[in-house]
């Protein structure tokens, strides 16, 4: 199945790419605030059921996916 | 004394590294392959150099944290050998789980490299011995990935624990956001863990020890290290 995990920094963390690609939109006068930046991982992982999908896709974030000083994740079984 | 040095895909400071092991101070330094499972016999000291490990994918030092010869560094650690991480090293150890925190993007965006000044914070550790209480000594950094940063809880911890071996700070020693080049967190440059015996730092000792080649701020750490393995 595909699986789309998409990795965010936690709200407190500074994020300086977000920051400037802010100040970039600003520049061409959008009216934007609290750009984020993140990242998108996606794969195709063996299985029929989302849930044991989702619980093999828990345990990548957990093992790699992830740092959980700074990252959080969100998991998307498509 | 010998030392190994493990050198990952993309690592660029293994050569500083052993050129301060090996030809300055004369210990028996060992480059080992990243694919290895093993460290040399022997080994007292592992030094784990700067650079780009694996190009820097998923996170700095994810990859490189996941390595074969990283199994045996945690191996030495956890029998109370010594570990020094520099730059990609300290970020390495940092995603190994040897050290707390991690190491973001710096405040400014951008790759530093320059001279910072520093302070030691402990001088009873292998790495510091040599110094005086509060030394200041000056060594270049050069990364774009120097945010020390940790959970506010885990930060006070950290602190509580005398866990920060160096500051960054004016070259009178004065501690001050305006002295941080990077971000970092209360100023943090350099961290051990509980035992003492890992040491990750951003700024580069290693580069700054031959007197032939420039300044020789960096020496303190290494005669530190030294004088500890000496005594055993």
């Amino acid at each position: 199945m595909k699986v789309r995990v998409s990795v965010q920094l936690k709200p407190g963390i500074l994020d300086p790419q977000g920051k400037a690609v802010e100040q970039g939109l600003h520049g061409f006068g959008f009216a934007v605030d609290h750009v984020r930046i993140g990242r998108l991982i996606e794969m195709d992982v063996p299985g029929t059921d989302p849930a044991e999908v989702k619980a093999k896709a828990q345990a990548m974030c957990d093992k790699l996916l992830v740092n959980p000083v700074m990252e959080k994740a969100s998991i998307e079984v498509l | 004394m010998r030392v190994a040095v493990p050198v990952f895909p993309g690592s660029n400071c293994d050569h500083d590294a052993l050129h301060a092991c090996g030809t300055v101070f004369g210990w028996d330094t060992i480059p080992v392959w990243h694919q290895e499972t093993r460290l040399p016999e022997g080994t007292d000291l592992v030094f784990i150099p700067g650079g780009f490990s694996y190009g820097d994918y998923l996170r700095c030092g994810a990859i490189a944290a996941l390595a074969p010869i990283m199994a045996d560094v945690k191996r030495h650690a956890d029998q109370g050998g010594l570990v020094v991480g520099v730059c990609n090293g300290f970020q390495i150890l940092c995603e190994a789980q040897l050290l707390p925190g991690a190491l973001l993007r710096n405040a400014t965006l951008r790759f530093i490299h320059q001279d910072v000044h520093l302070r030691v914070e402990r001088t009873d550790l292998p790495f510091t011995t040599a110094m005086k209480a509060g030394e200041v000594f000056r060594v270049p950094i050069a990364h774009a990935e120097g945010n020390f940063t940790l959970e506010p809880a885990d930060l006070a911890d950290l602190e509580a624990r005398g866990g920060v071996a160096f500051r960054y700070c004016s070259p009178a020693g004065e501690i001050g956001e305006a002295h941080v080049p990077n971000g970092a967190m209360n100023g943090i440059a350099g961290i051990v863990n509980v035992r003492g015996n890992v040491l990750g730092m951003m700024p580069h000792p290693e580069r700054a020890v031959d007197p032939r080649l420039g300044p020789t701020g960096g020496q303190g750490i290494f005669r530190s290290l030294e004088s500890a393995l000496a005594r055993g």
